[in-house]
C-alpha cells in the first residue's frame, strides 16, 4: 500500500489492508491453515486450550484437573531412620501456575504498605466498624479489650510528628506565646464539662492555665477538625440509639445521670484521638424511641433511683422558688421559656448552639373594626334593565337602596354602547375614514332611503296624532318642545354626529351646511336660535318638516355612523366582479299590490309572470315536453348585473313575458329583444320605484290635508283606500265601487284612444295646456318629456326646475312615468314590443282619457277641475300652503291664477320632493 | 312543500336522496302544494299562491296577502282554489289570476285549513275553526252549507276526486259524509 500511495498517479487510492506478498514464479499457493492446527501456546510453549464456552478463559491443568494426563500422582511416602519423611505444607501456591504468580496473576507478588505505613484513614474505618461490631455483639464492650490489646497503630505522619516534638492534644504550628486567660466556661459548656472525665485534656489545660510561666511558649490549640461524616441513617438529628451499658449494666449506679455522655463522646470523636476513646466503654447512648419535637423527655427511670425526683406530696402549687427542672408543671415550664438562652437545658444538636438573641416575636395585627351595621348576610340586588318601563323601578330600588339618584348619568354598563364606553375608560378612538355608511350608497338609493324614512316619520305622525291640530305637527311654532325632546333623546352623543364627516345630505350642499349649522348649534343648546339656521325661503312646514328631518338625522347617525366607520375600511382595491348574479325576475313590490287585493283587483296588478325553466327530469316525469329544450338554466334565469346597483332592489316588470302565448322561439326571441332594451327600461322602472316609495308619504300628506281642510269629499278621494292604513273605510268602499266600475275600460275606447293620440306631442305642450285641455288631446309622450322641456326651461323658471326634478331620482317627473308604467303593465301585452314609445304615449292618452272621465264623475273636486291627477294633487298641496298663509307662495298663487297650472304643479312639486302618483290612485280612475 | 320556503321535487324512479328541482322562489314557507298534470300550484305563508308550468316554463305567481294555507286545483283545471288565513276563499282564474269568487263565512286565523272543491266544481268547501265545515256555491259565493263535523277545529278535509264523498277531521275522529246526507243540501244550493 505504501508504494502504491508512493505513485503520483495513485495517490488519490485508498488501499485497506495487507497486500499479499507477490507470488514467485512456480510457488504454489500456500493452504490455509486449519482450524484445528490453531494452536495457542503460552510464554513457556505450553499449550494453551481455550476453554470457555464463550471466553477466553484458559483451564488449568490437564482439563482442569491437576498435574498431568495421568492425573495426579502422589509423592512416594518415603521414610527411614535417618531420613524422616518431613511434613510438607501446601499453601496454594503449590498449586498455582508461575503465571499467575506474576505480576498480572491472580496472586501478584509485589511489593505493598503495610499496615504500619498505610494511611489513618483506612484505620479510622475500622475503627467505626470495630465500635459497630462492639454495639452488635452479644456482650457490648468485649471488642474495647480488643483495642487494649491490639498494638498500636501509629501512622508515619504521627509518628514524624512526635520525633520532631508534638505530642498528642497539641496544635500544630509555631509555638505561641499566651496570654494567661481565664477560660470562663460557658454555662452550657459547664454542663458539659462535668461530665467529663476528671483525667481529660480539658481539665490538664485547665490546669496549665492556672499557673503560666512568663516566657514559656506554648503550642497552638489544637484545632478540632470538624467532623465530616456523613449522616448516613434515616433517624433525626442528634438521635442515639439506646446505650444498653447505660440501660442494662450498672453503669446508673457509678455514674449519676450522665445525661450527657454522648456530647463528650462526640468530642473525643471529633478529636480523632483513638487513645482517648479507648479508656472509656464504647456504645451508644440515648433513649430508645426518641423524643418528638412536642413530647417531653421521659425520664430516665433507670438512671433515676432517688427519691427527690419523685413527687411524694400533691399539691396544686408548686414550692415559690421555680425550680423544677424537667418536672415543673407546665405554666412554671412556659415561664422559662421566655427566658430561654440561660434557662434551656436539654442535648444541643452538634454544630447547633443556642441563639444569642430571642427571635423577635411576629406582630400580630389586629382584624379591621367592623362597621357598626354590618350584617353578615348577604343579598343580591336585583337586575334591572334600563328601559323606559323599569326607570321608576329602578329608581326606586336605587332610593331604597342609599344612592339618590346621585349617579344617575351612570348607567348600567349593559346599557352603554361601545363609543361610551369607550369615554369612560379613556380609550382613543379607533382611527380611521370614517365615511357614513350612506356613502357607499349610490345617489339614488340615498333618496329613496331618505324618502322612506320620511314618509314612515310622516305616517306615524299621522297615526299618533291625528287629533291634534296642525299647528303642532307642521309648525315649528312648538320648536321648544320639539327641540327639547330630540335634545333629551340624543343627549350627550350629539357631539359626535356633528364633528363626523358624515353628510346625510351631502347631494344638497346647501342642506347639508344647513344641517350642520343646525347640529353644531343643537349642540350648544340654543333651542330659539334653531330657526335661523333653516332656509328663510322656505314654508314654515317646510322648515318645520326639515328641522324634525335634521333632528332625525342627527340622531340616527350619530353612533352607528363612527363606530361602523371606524371599523371598516374603504377598500383598497377595485372589486372586478361588482356584478352578482341576481335572479332576473322578481316578484313586484307588494305594496300596490297590497292595495290592488284590497280593492279586490286581483289579476294583472297582482300576477307576476316568470320565465321558469323546469328540470329536464322534472319534464320527463310529467310527460311534458320540455318548454326551453336548448337552455341549461333550471329554475329562474339570472342575470348578471351590478352589485351595487339600486336595479338588484327594484322589481321591473318584464313586459316580455306578458307575451305568454307565443311559442318557445318566439319567448326567447322576445327575451333577447327585452336584454336589449333592459337601460332604457330600467331607467323607467327606476323613477317608477321611487313613486312608489313616495306614495305612502304622498298619502300621509293628503290624510293632514284632509285633516286642516276640513273637505271630507276631497281627503276621501285622496284617501281612496290606497293607503295602507284604512283610515275611512266606508268611503274607500265607495271608491272601490266607482272604481270598478271604471277600472276596466273597454277594448274599443282604448284602440279609439290610441289612435286618436298623436306620439309627437311634446309634454311641455301639454305642460302648458289649459284646463279645458279635452282628453283625447292631452296625449303626451313622458320620454319625450325632459327633452321638449329643455328648451322651454330657459324662459320659464318653474319649468327649469321641472327640468331639474325630472333628472332628480327622487323629485323626478313622477306621475307621468308611473302612469306610463301602469299602463305598461295593464296594456303593454296586447301591444308590439318593438314601439316601447309609442306605446307608452298611447298609454297616456288613455290614462289622461280615464281620468278625465274620472273627474267628471267626481262633483267634489275643486273648481279649477284639473284633468290630471297629479296637478289635482298639487293643487291640494298649494291649498294647504295657502291656508298657511305664507307669504311665499303668493307669487305662485298668483302664477295659478294666470292659469299657468304646471307652474304650480312643478313648483309644488320640487317644494315638496317626493309627491307622486302611486299606482293606486291610478287604479282608482 | 317545506318551511323552509321551497318546493321541492323528487324523482321516485330514481334513489337519488336529492331533490330534481328546488323551487325555492317562496319568500317563507310553503304550506300548500298541488299538482296537475304540467303544473305545480303552491300557496305560501308570505301571501303567494305561485304556478309552475312547465308546459309553458312559465311560473305565475298570484299575490294574495295573507297567508295561504291550501291551495286546490278546480276539476276543469282553469281556476285555482286559495284559502288564506283572512278567513276568505279565493277563486283565481288560473290563466289571467284575476280573482273570480270570494268565499267567507268561516273561520280560518290560526290553523292551516284545507279548502276542497267539490267533484263537480259545483260548490267549494273549507274547513273551520269553529267546527264546521263550510260550502259555498261556486258561481254565486252563497254559502250553501255549513256542516257540523265537530266542536273544534277541522283539521283536515278532503273531498272525493270523483265521488260526493267528504272526509273530515277533528279532534280524535275522522268522519265520511256521503250523497245521502250531503247531496240533498248541496245540490238543492
Amino acid at each position: 500500500a505504501a508504494a502504491e500511495s508512493s505513485d503520483s498517479e495513485e495517490e488519490d487510492l485508498v488501499s485497506y489492508g495487507t497486500a499479499l506478498q507477490p507470488l514467485q514464479e512456480g510457488e504454489r499457493i500456500k493452504k490455509p491453515v486449519p482450524l484445528q492446527e490453531q494452536t495457542v501456546k503460552d510464554a513457556k510453549g505450553r499449550y494453551q486450550r481455550f476453554h470457555g464456552a464463550f471466553t477466553g478463559g484458559f483451564s488449568a491443568g490437564y482439563f482442569n484437573t491437576v498435574g498431568t494426563k495421568e492425573g495426579w500422582t502422589p509423592s512416594a511416602f518415603v521414610s527411614s531412620r535417618q531420613k524422616r519423611a518431613d511434613r510438607t505444607i501446601l499453601g496454594p501456591e503449590d498449586f498455582m501456575d508461575e503465571e499467575d504468580l506474576s505480576e498480572f496473576g491472580i496472586a501478584p507478588k509485589d511489593i505493598t504498605t503495610t499496615d504500619d505505613f498505610a494511611s489513618k484513614a483506612k484505620d479510622r474505618i475500622k475503627e467505626k466498624a470495630r465500635q459497630i461490631a462492639g454495639v452488635v455483639a452479644a456482650i457490648p464492650g468485649t471488642t474495647a479489650f480488643d483495642d487494649l490489646i491490639g498494638p498500636s497503630k501509629i501512622t508515619v505522619g504521627v509518628e514524624l510528628l512526635r520525633k520532631m516534638g508534638w505530642k498528642e492534644g497539641q496544635g500544630i504550628g509555631p509555638r505561641v506565646k499566651r496570654k494567661p486567660r481565664r477560660q470562663k466556661p460557658d454555662p452550657a459548656v459547664k454542663v458539659y464539662g462535668c461530665a467529663l472525665p476528671p483525667g481529660l485534656s480539658e481539665g490538664s489545660e485547665d490546669e496549665e492555665d492556672e499557673y503560666q510561666p512568663e516566657n514559656v511558649t506554648f503550642a497552638p490549640k489544637d484545632v478540632m477538625p470538624v467532623d465530616l461524616t456523613p449522616k448516613e441513617n434515616v433517624h433525626g438529628l442528634g438521635y442515639k440509639g439506646l446505650d444498653p451499658s447505660q440501660a442494662l449494666f450498672g453503669v446508673s449506679g457509678r455514674q449519676h445521670l450522665n445525661l450527657f455522655t454522648g456530647g463528650s463522646e462526640d468530642t473525643s470523636n471529633l478529636l480523632g484521638d483513638l487513645r482517648h476513646s479507648k479508656g472509656r466503654k464504647l456504645g451508644i447512648t440515648g433513649q430508645a424511641f426518641g423524643v418528638g419535637a412536642l413530647e417531653e423527655e421521659d425520664d430516665d427511670i433507670y438512671a433515676t433511683e432517688t427519691l427527690s425526683k419523685y413527687d411524694t406530696v400533691l399539691k396544686d402549687e408548686e414550692p415559690g422558688d421555680g425550680l423544677y427542672g424537667w418536672t415543673a408543671p407546665k405554666q412554671y415550664k412556659s415561664k422559662k421559656r421566655s427566658e430561654r438562652e440561660v434557662k434551656y437545658i436539654g442535648k444541643i444538636l452538634d454544630g447547633f448552639f443556642l441563639a444569642s438573641k430571642s427571635s423577635t416575636p411576629s406582630k400580630i395585627y389586629p382584624p379591621p373594626d367592623l362597621p357598626r351595621n354590618y350584617r353578615p348576610v348577604h343579598y343580591f340586588r336585583p337586575v334591572i334593565a334600563a328601559g323606559n318601563e323599569n326607570c321608576c323601578l329602578q329608581k326606586a330600588l336605587e332610593e331604597s337602596t342609599g344612592k339618590i339618584g346621585s349617579d344617575t348619568t351612570q348607567q348600567s354598563r349593559h346599557a352603554l354602547n361601545a363609543s361610551q364606553r369607550r369615554e369612560q375608560l379613556g380609550e382613543t378612538g379607533l382611527k380611521g375614514p370614517a365615511p357614513s355608511v350612506l356613502e357607499y350608497l349610490s345617489e339614488k338609493d340615498r333618496e329613496r332611503l331618505k324618502e322612506v324614512k320620511q314618509a314612515s316619520e310622516q305616517q306615524m305622525k299621522a297615526k299618533i296624532l291625528p287629533q291634534q291640530s296642525r299647528n303642532s305637527r307642521f309648525q315649528p311654532a312648538s320648536p321648544d318642545d320639539a327641540s327639547h325632546k330630540w335634545q333629551m333623546l340624543l343627549g350627550g352623543q350629539l357631539a359626535n354626529a356633528g364633528s363626523s364627516d358624515f353628510k346625510p345630505f351631502a347631494r344638497n350642499p346647501e342642506k347639508q351646511k344647513r344641517y350642520e349649522s343646525f347640529v353644531r348649534c343643537l349642540k350648544q343648546g340654543e333651542k330659539d336660535t334653531l330657526e335661523h339656521y333653516l332656509d328663510p325661503s322656505m314654508t314654515e312646514w317646510e322648515r318645520g318638516r326639515e328641522q324634525e328631518e335634521f333632528f332625525r338625522a342627527a340622531m340616527f347617525y350619530k353612533s352607528s355612523n363612527s363606530t361602523l366607520s371606524s371599523r371598516f375600511t374603504r377598500a383598497k382595491y377595485e372589486d372586478d366582479v361588482d356584478k352578482v348574479e341576481v335572479p332576473r325576475d322578481q316578484e313586484n313590490d307588494i305594496d300596490d299590490k297590497e292595495t290592488a287585493v284590497k280593492m279586490k283587483m286581483f289579476g294583472k296588478l297582482t300576477r307576476d309572470k316568470f320565465e321558469w325553466h323546469p328540470e329536464k327530469l322534472l319534464c320527463k316525469r310529467f310527460n311534458v315536453p320540455d318548454p326551453y329544450p336548448d337552455s341549461s338554466i333550471v329554475g329562474l334565469p339570472k342575470v348578471k348585473r351590478d352589485k351595487y346597483s339600486v336595479f338588484n332592489f327594484l322589481t321591473l316588470p318584464e313586459p316580455t313575458t306578458s307575451v305568454t302565448q307565443a311559442t318557445n322561439e318566439n319567448i326567447q326571441q322576445n327575451n333577447s329583444l327585452n336584454k336589449a332594451k333592459k337601460p332604457s327600461r330600467w331607467d323607467v322602472s327606476d323613477k317608477e320605484k321611487e313613486k312608489k316609495d313616495s306614495i305612502s308619504e304622498f298619502i300621509s300628506l293628503a290624510r293632514s290635508k284632509a285633516d286642516v281642510q276640513q273637505q271630507p269629499p276631497v281627503s276621501a278621494t285622496e284617501e281612496c283606500g290606497t293607503g295602507p292604513s284604512e283610515t275611512l273605510p266606508t268611503e274607500v268602499t265607495n271608491e272601490d265601487k266607482d272604481q270598478e266600475e271604471e277600472s276596466r275600460p273597454s277594448m274599443d275606447l282604448f284602440k279609439a284612444i290610441f289612435v286618436s293620440s298623436s306620439d309627437e306631442k311634446s309634454s311641455s305642450s301639454e305642460e302648458e295646456s289649459d284646463e279645458e285641455q279635452q282628453p283625447t288631446s292631452s296625449g303626451i309622450d313622458s320620454e319625450t318629456t325632459k327633452q321638449a322641456d329643455l328648451p322651454d326651461s330657459s324662459s320659464f323658471n318653474v319649468q327649469g326646475k321641472i327640468v331639474a326634478t325630472s333628472t332628480d331620482p327622487g323629485v323626478s317627473l313622477s306621475p307621468t312615468s308611473k302612469q306610463e308604467l301602469d299602463a305598461t303593465e295593464e296594456f303593454g301585452p296586447k301591444l308590439p314590443p318593438a314601439f316601447s314609445s309609442g306605446r307608452f304615449c298611447r298609454l297616456l292618452a288613455y290614462k289622461f282619457c280615464t281620468l278625465n272621465r274620472k273627474e267628471k264623475h267626481r262633483k267634489h273636486r275643486e273648481k279649477h277641475k284639473t284633468k290630471r291627477e297629479h296637478k289635482h294633487k298639487k293643487e291640494k298641496k298649494k291649498k294647504h300652503k295657502k291656508q298657511k298663509n305664507k307669504g311665499k307662495n303668493k307669487n305662485k298663487k298668483s302664477e295659478k291664477d294666470s292659469s299657468s297650472d304646471t307652474a304650480d304643479s312643478s313648483d309644488s312639486l320640487s317644494d315638496i320632493d317626493t309627491t307622486g302618483l302611486s299606482p293606486k290612485e291610478l287604479l282608482r280612475r | 312543500g317545506s318551511i323552509d320556503s321551497t318546493v321541492r321535487c323528487w324523482d321516485c324512479r330514481s334513489r337519488r336522496p336529492d331533490p330534481v328541482q328546488v323551487l325555492d322562489e317562496a319568500k317563507d314557507g310553503v304550506s300548500s302544494v298541488k299538482v296537475s298534470d304540467h303544473e305545480i300550484l303552491s300557496g305560501s305563508v308570505d301571501g303567494r299562491v305561485r304556478r309552475y308550468d312547465l308546459r309553458a316554463g312559465q311560473l305565475y305567481s298570484d299575490y294574495i296577502g295573507s297567508p295561504i294555507t291550501s291551495v286546490c286545483f278546480s276539476k276543469d283545471g282553469q281556476c285555482a282554489l286559495a284559502a288564506s288565513l283572512d278567513s276568505t276563499l279565493r277563486l283565481l282564474d288560473k290563466e289571467t289570476g284575476e280573482l273570480l269568487g270570494e268565499y267567507t263565512g268561516h273561520r280560518s286565523t290560526a290553523y292551516r285549513l284545507d279548502c276542497v272543491l267539490s267533484e263537480q266544481d259545483t260548490h267549494v268547501g273549507s274547513a273551520s275553526e269553529d267546527g264546521n265545515v263550510y260550502f259555498w256555491d261556486l258561481v254565486e259565493g252563497s254559502l250553501a252549507l255549513s256542516l257540523a263535523v265537530g266542536r273544534s277545529v277541522v283539521q283536515s278535509l278532503s273531498f272525493h276526486p270523483t265521488l260526493p264523498c267528504l272526509l273530515a277531521a277533528t279532534e280524535r275522529h275522522v268522519q265520511l259524509w256521503r250523497e245521502e246526507t250531503f247531496q240533498p243540501e248541496g245540490d238543492a244550493a
